[in-house]
């Protein structure tokens, strides 16, 4: 397209935008004081940044449809053709265990509290990246599943003065169950209303948190929750967050490591055959609704256990914590990183929790960031920022070696 | 499972029925508040159902920022009727043309919505799109938020209390008169328009076959943009209507909002448009019903409950057809 052309679709765009956004950015009313403000400034904002923001858009939208019709695979992210190198991969993850190992000793005890919450959102995306990303099951209620395993630990300990090592496991089963039980009436559903129910049942676990005042100390919440203890010693409340930090650490090498063997399992293919193609999978005789139950209930394993953690850590919960707008970071976490990508949802966690935590004065736009990103990722890069390779299989023939690469991630 | 659904319902209704009866009996005033108070309720719910149910049944999406479409229709309405009333102009051309630009104002909100966050991932997935959805509506909520306030803003109500109406409006006020005759007089205009208009037989074209009707010379492009601005209109009408009845609205009203009225859209069966005008009375009626005589706390597990119990025993709503997955 020439440029002319160009410039004058831009600027097409740029004032459909002053126009559109005119009432709600220019005027600020306040009818409680009655007043109204008139910013005109904003004005000029919204037509220069929608203007270079329409032609970037064109731009990349023509690539993304010219790539398209190519059918050019496109290249194995960088960071997997470097892990899969070996003379790169050792000094990497060395240097990664030692950052990460020194990290609560150099840095204060603010900036460890910020990377263990941080570190529970891996954990999370992880545990819905096999949800979602795995096994394409789009679940917007999530965080009930944080919920169950944060009140576990409360109200056990409250109770029953159990300790966090034994709540630990036991709010994985608890998580494992509260998956099976919410799943087996909704997974019967096509996606999209399965998005809707589970969106449902994550309120419906909030409310009754909110209300049922006998159970759960209603919105007032439950304080005073024990740190974990190492062997029965109770460590002061700087070494508690390095301990946590430390328990965050093996959970997360846990999780990485246990979902590394699921994908590459029988049950993991069979996740991601699902997500790609449903009949086709049935055909080859997989039980479509055991494995999408276990995908779900393994999920929910992780959520709740990162609830235990979390409550653990911050020694209070109450139901605010776990809205749907937690499930949708989490979600976003998952999206922004790549789905089906472990590398991807890592990374993702980290960005996406630990730049507005030291961006403060843009910590406000977060949701809005997280929002337009989540549809220009879907639009340009729907397997997201680094997005997952399959394995690659070599065949050795008796002649010659042959190598044939199963295609990535692309998923149609 | 055929059986047990009958028997449930037919339990269910039984139960339900001889309920109504004994409060009916027991204190009619009561009664006729509540389900008057419902009909209102389940009025606002079909102008938002509206538009989910014919996104739905053009191109298979639920359309999560409906919702905010239907919130910034109210936010115009609002930003619009307080400058002009500042302005000192007479209340009843602020009232026509604050419904106008609210109604304009939605509809180009959704046509911008399709073309930046759904056209693109026509062939894409379905997953893409309803993330791609999600996305969009916490965008649109963080937007108003941002450039607004967060806070509840008073609504200085538009409709005014009728003088005719004094006798009734201890049953029902004039503002809910006013909710129910207009979302009536949307539904017949929108039925007359996708009857008998060019774009409504396009409409319904495109709704049954896709490629089909593009064969015939229907820009199926323009149909949904069409479906999309039509749906936001009626949106942008509830929302003016439901701030008038509230008197209070802020940037998160479209969520919950939304949510329900999908909910109503899937109780009707989604993708047909009287389904969803009977599944939002209903839904209206009954949630009146239960947050009057049972628990008002749990007025939204209530909806998401008949959701869950809807999609389990009979997915395709009350008047929706059953239609098998094609491979």
């Amino acid at each position: 397209m020439p440029i002319k052309e160009q410039l004058k679709q831009s600027l097409i765009f740029a004032f459909w935008f002053m126009i559109l956004t005119f009432p709600i950015m220019v005027i600020k009313v306040n009818t409680i004081h009655n007043t109204i403000v008139f910013r005109w400034a904003n004005l000029l904002w919204v037509g220069v940044l929608s203007f270079f923001a329409s032609w970037l858009w064109n731009y990349f939208l023509r690539r993304t449809e010219a790539r398209k019709k190519s059918d050019v695979d496109e290249d194995v992210p960088l960071i997997h053709q470097l892990l899969q190198n070996n003379r790169f991969r050792r000094p990497f993850l060395g240097l990664l265990a030692a950052f990460f190992i020194a990290y609560p000793f150099v840095f204060p005890m603010y900036h460890t509290s910020i990377m263990i919450s941080a570190l529970v959102y891996v954990m999370l995306g992880l545990g819905l990246n096999i949800v979602v990303g795995l096994a394409g099951l789009l679940d917007l209620g999530y965080v009930a599943f944080y919920a169950v395993g944060a009140y576990a630990y409360a109200l056990l300990n409250l109770h029953f003065g159990l300790s966090f090592w034994m709540v630990l496991p036991l709010s994985a089963l608890l998580g494992t169950m509260f998956g099976i039980l919410l799943g087996y009436p909704v997974l019967r559903l096509r996606g999209d209303y399965l998005a809707i129910v589970t969106l449902g049942f994550g309120e419906i676990i909030r409310i009754v948190l909110e209300n049922w005042d006998e159970f759960s100390n209603g919105p007032r919440g439950i304080s005073d929750i024990p740190a974990p203890t190492f062997f029965g010693h109770q460590f002061n409340q700087d070494n508690t967050m390095i301990y946590i930090y430390f328990i965050v650490i093996a959970l997360v090498l846990m999780t990485i490591f246990f979902v590394n063997r699921l994908e590459n399992s029988k049950i993991g293919r069979a996740w991601i055959a699902l997500r790609d193609d449903e009949i086709a999978c049935q055909a080859m005789g997989i039980d479509k609704f055991k494995t999408k139950l276990t995908a779900f209930a393994l999920g929910a394993t992780w959520a709740a256990m990162g609830g235990v953690i979390f409550a653990a850590k911050t020694s209070y919960i109450n139901p605010m914590s776990f809205t749907i707008w937690e499930s949708i970071t989490i979600l976003c976490v998952v999206v922004i990183g790549g789905m089906g990508s472990a590398v991807g949802v890592i990374a993702g966690a980290l960005v996406l929790i630990l730049l507005p935590e030291y961006l403060r004065a843009v910590a406000e736009y977060r949701m809005l960031v997280f929002g337009a990103l989540q549809v220009i990722v879907m639009v340009f890069k729907p397997d997201g920022l680094i997005k997952s390779v399959r394995k690659v299989y070599t065949f050795k023939t008796s002649q010659e070696p042959q190598q044939e690469k199963i295609a990535h991630g692309t998923h149609t | 499972m055929r059986w047990i659904s009958i028997l449930l319902g037919l339990a269910v209704t039984g139960i339900i029925g001889f309920f109504a009866v004994r409060e009916l009996l027991m204190d009619p005033m009561y009664f006729f508040e509540l389900f008057l108070g419902g009909l209102t309720r389940g009025s606002i719910y079909a102008l938002i159902a509206l538009g989910y149910t014919m996104v739905y049944g053009i191109i298979q999406l639920i359309n999560f920022a409906h919702g905010e479409i239907y919130m910034i229709g109210a936010m115009t309405a609002l930003i619009v009727a307080t400058v002009l009333g500042m302005w000192g102009w007479n209340t009843a051309v602020i009232v026509i043309l604050a419904f106008v630009f609210a109604i304009v104002y939605s509809c180009a909100y959704g046509f911008t919505v399709e073309k930046i966050a759904y056209k693109p991932l026509r062939n894409a997935p379905r997953l893409s799109a309803l993330i791609s959805a999600i996305g969009m509506s916490l965008f649109l909520q963080n937007y108003v938020m941002l450039a607004q306030t967060p806070d509840f803003l008073p609504f200085h109500s538009l409709i005014p209390d009728f003088q005719f109406w004094e006798p009734f409006a201890h049953i029902i006020t004039s503002v809910e008169i006013t909710i129910i005759i207009t979302t009536v007089i949307v539904m017949i205009l929108l039925g007359l328009l996708i009857k008998f208009t060019r774009i409504g037989k396009a409409m319904r074209a495109t709704a049954q076959d896709k490629v089909m009707a593009a064969l015939l010379g229907i820009n199926v492009n323009n149909v949904i943009s069409a479906t999309f601005v039509v749906g936001s209109a009626t949106a942008a009408i509830g929302g003016v209507l439901i701030a008038c009845h509230v008197g209070q609205i802020n940037f998160y009203i479209g969520f919950l909002a939304g949510l329900k009225a999908f909910i109503a859209a899937v109780l009707g069966g989604i993708g047909s448009i009287p389904g969803a005008v009977l599944g939002s009375l209903v839904l209206g009626i009954s949630e009146s019903f239960f947050t009057g005589y049972f628990w008002s706390e749990y007025e939204d597990v209530f909806a998401f409950t008949i959701l869950v119990v809807i999609l389990i025993f009979r997915p395709s709503g009350i008047l929706g057809r059953h239609d098998a997955q094609k491979v």
